[in-house]
């Protein structure tokens, strides 16, 4: 007799594909999301709310700002899921997302205010 | 009321300024260890999902048919004032890892790429990278056995690299050395900003 469970091991994949997540959507809406962009709640979570389970959770972490990339971690969502989450949660005006600042070559004072604050570390 | 969301004018944190700095080099080359040493948290884990043809799944369209497959992700974080945040990303340096660093290095002040100099082809691909796609980058020559095989210079050769990259030593284990990799490469990082400007 074959033991059912067997087929849940690591090599068989994920049990949950990522699109079972994101309600069918396939890509986040508006422009490119960030991994250090910041996402904000615009309100709590509350049981009017048709949300997710990941949505609430999303919405329950965020009443101060937080990276994708942290919620990423903490939440246990891949990135590319993540980013459909909060583009949607932001379409419907739950959240707010805060474009990281591109201090790559573009804004010197940064770069400064970077080197000072790494040397006194 | 139980919900009814956040008062606007009770949450005033202020949303601060997030920089990235890559830290990227071959398998073992220390790179989580480095991030580790100077994050004021313990490393985090992410993933991306990608298909089987290594594109990055921003879309997921199609991924009922793909399989997929997920590539994780280090990262640490340094709050340098309230309103100023770096962020390190210790990321897979082999060439088939590239598409990744794409949204990765976006935007990014720079990246260190750390180098064992017993296996110093290692870091080949991503001085490839950080070069063809002008990011501001140093070499981190991790010596954390002890023993130097080879002179600095000869590594420089070694890497073809111009004598403007910066190449140190750094022992990755150790947050004041780690935190000198991350200085040198943000004074880098100006100097290349100046030398764009004058140019």
């Amino acid at each position: 007799m074959q033991h059912e469970d067997e087929w849940f091991d690591g090599d068989a994949g994920p049990v949950v594909r990522p699109y079972a997540l994101t309600g069918g959507l396939t890509r986040p809406s508006g422009e490119r999301l960030d991994l250090i962009d910041m996402v904000r709640a615009v309100r709590a979570a509350g049981r009017s709310l048709p949300l997710s389970p990941e949505q609430a959770d999303v919405l329950e972490r965020c009443p101060i700002p937080v990276t994708l990339v942290e919620l990423s971690a903490d939440l246990n969502l891949p990135i590319g899921v993540l980013k459909i989450l909060v583009s949607d949660m932001r379409d419907r005006g739950l959240v707010t997302i805060h474009r990281s600042k591109s201090a790559g070559l573009s804004d010197l004072k940064i770069l400064q205010e970077v080197v000072d604050g790494l040397r006194r570390l | 009321m139980a919900y009814g969301g956040y008062d606007q004018g009770s949450a005033t944190a202020v949303t601060p300024v997030t920089v990235k700095i890559l830290v990227a080099g071959g398998f073992g080359a220390g790179k989580t260890t480095l991030v580790g040493s100077v994050s004021e948290i313990r490393p985090l884990r992410t993933e991306e999902t990608l298909s089987e043809r290594s594109e990055l799944v921003d879309s997921l369209y199609g991924v009922e048919q793909k399989s997929t497959t997920t590539v994780a992700m280090d990262f640490g974080r340094i709050t340098i004032r309230d309103d100023l945040v770096v962020y390190l990303f210790g990321t897979p340096g082999q060439r088939r890892f590239w598409f990744m660093w794409d949204d990765l290095s976006y935007g990014a002040l720079g990246a260190v790429v750390l180098a064992d100099e017993r296996r110093l082809a290692d870091c080949f691909p991503s001085i490839d990278y950080f070069e063809r796609n002008k990011i501001p980058f140093i070499v981190a020559v991790n010596s954390f056995d002890g023993t130097q095989h080879h002179s600095l210079e000869t590594i420089t050769q070694a890497l073809s690299l111009s004598g403007r990259v910066p190449v140190i030593r750094c022992d990755a284990r150790h947050r004041a050395s780690s935190r000198d990799v991350l200085v040198t490469l943000a004074e880098h990082a100006i100097a290349r900003h100046h030398h764009a400007q004058f140019a």
